[in-house]
């Protein structure tokens, strides 16, 4: 006898959207950010440890396999921070019609790709001037 | 008969029993990170990336930056701690690896604080390069 039709839990029949997916880029933005908190711990320990230990350090971080981790990690912070005050405005109970949801979505989106994208320019031509 | 009020008789009845702590204590330190995070991203392109060590030891000199690193290093690991947590909890369903999964992850994290600040102090009194 074939199985009859079984009600399907709803994370099987919903439609992949934006909604999902902004909200899943905030878990894995704040997973990226709970290790670049390692990150933190190893720059100020190297700090603390003496200009040898810290200019060993700026090697490591300032290397070519390093550095697209770092620009990651800038970027989750500017897109976990957005979407986070997106949150906070949610647990107070505001921004919840679908119109409004969706606009600071996108807000929250495009505004991270932007900040992302000026800070690291701004933090190279820094580098660039310090060289 | 009983004389419970339904409320008596089902609260504590549930699969999550609490929460409302780890909820709120998630939205406390996200606003504090909001300021704290602003404030070191705002030092760094400040200090310039590849920024010396003096620059670096100058910086948390002041008590100012000390005390805002210290912060930024005990409220980012709570909270890592208790996004974490929320990951492993869906995540990981054996509730033995859970519990050890969950027991390293606070392990981890409060060595990692601990050495954060033991780094910030020791450059805020440290002797000014």
């Amino acid at each position: 006898m074939a199985q009859p039709e079984r009600p399907l839990s709803p994370f099987m029949q919903y439609r992949w959207q934006y909604t999902n997916t902004l909200s899943i880029l905030h878990r894995i933005t704040g997973i990226l950010l709970s290790l670049c908190f390692f990150v933190l711990v190893y720059w100020l320990a190297a700090a603390a440890s003496g200009p040898e230990r810290y200019a060993t350090a700026l090697a490591a971080l300032g290397s070519p396999l390093v550095v697209p981790l770092l620009l990651g990690g800038l970027f989750s912070f500017c897109y976990h921070l957005l979407n986070g005050i997106r949150h906070l405005f949610w647990d107070a109970g505001y921004g919840f019609e679908l119109p409004v949801a969706r606009k600071s979505g996108w807000a929250a989106a495009i505004g991270a790709v932007v900040l992302t994208a000026v800070l690291w320019i701004v933090l190279g031509a820094s580098l660039g001037g310090a060289a | 008969m009983s004389l419970r009020s339904p409320l008596g008789r089902v609260l504590g009845l549930g699969s999550a029993k609490g929460g409302s702590g780890h909820w709120y204590s998630q939205r406390v330190t996200a606003v504090a990170l909001v300021i704290l995070g602003s404030w070191f991203i705002a030092s760094l392109v400040m200090l310039g990336a590849g920024a010396s060590h003096a620059a670096v030891t100058g910086w948390l000199h002041s008590p100012f930056s000390a005390v805002m690193a210290l912060l930024l290093v005990a409220v980012t690991a709570y909270h890592a701690q208790l996004g974490l947590q929320v990951v492993f909890e869906d995540y990981i369903s054996d509730k033995g690896t859970r519990l050890v999964v969950l027991v390293a992850l606070k392990f981890a994290l409060v060595v990692a604080a601990l050495i954060g600040i033991l780094a910030v102090l020791r450059i805020a009194f440290g002797a000014q390069a």
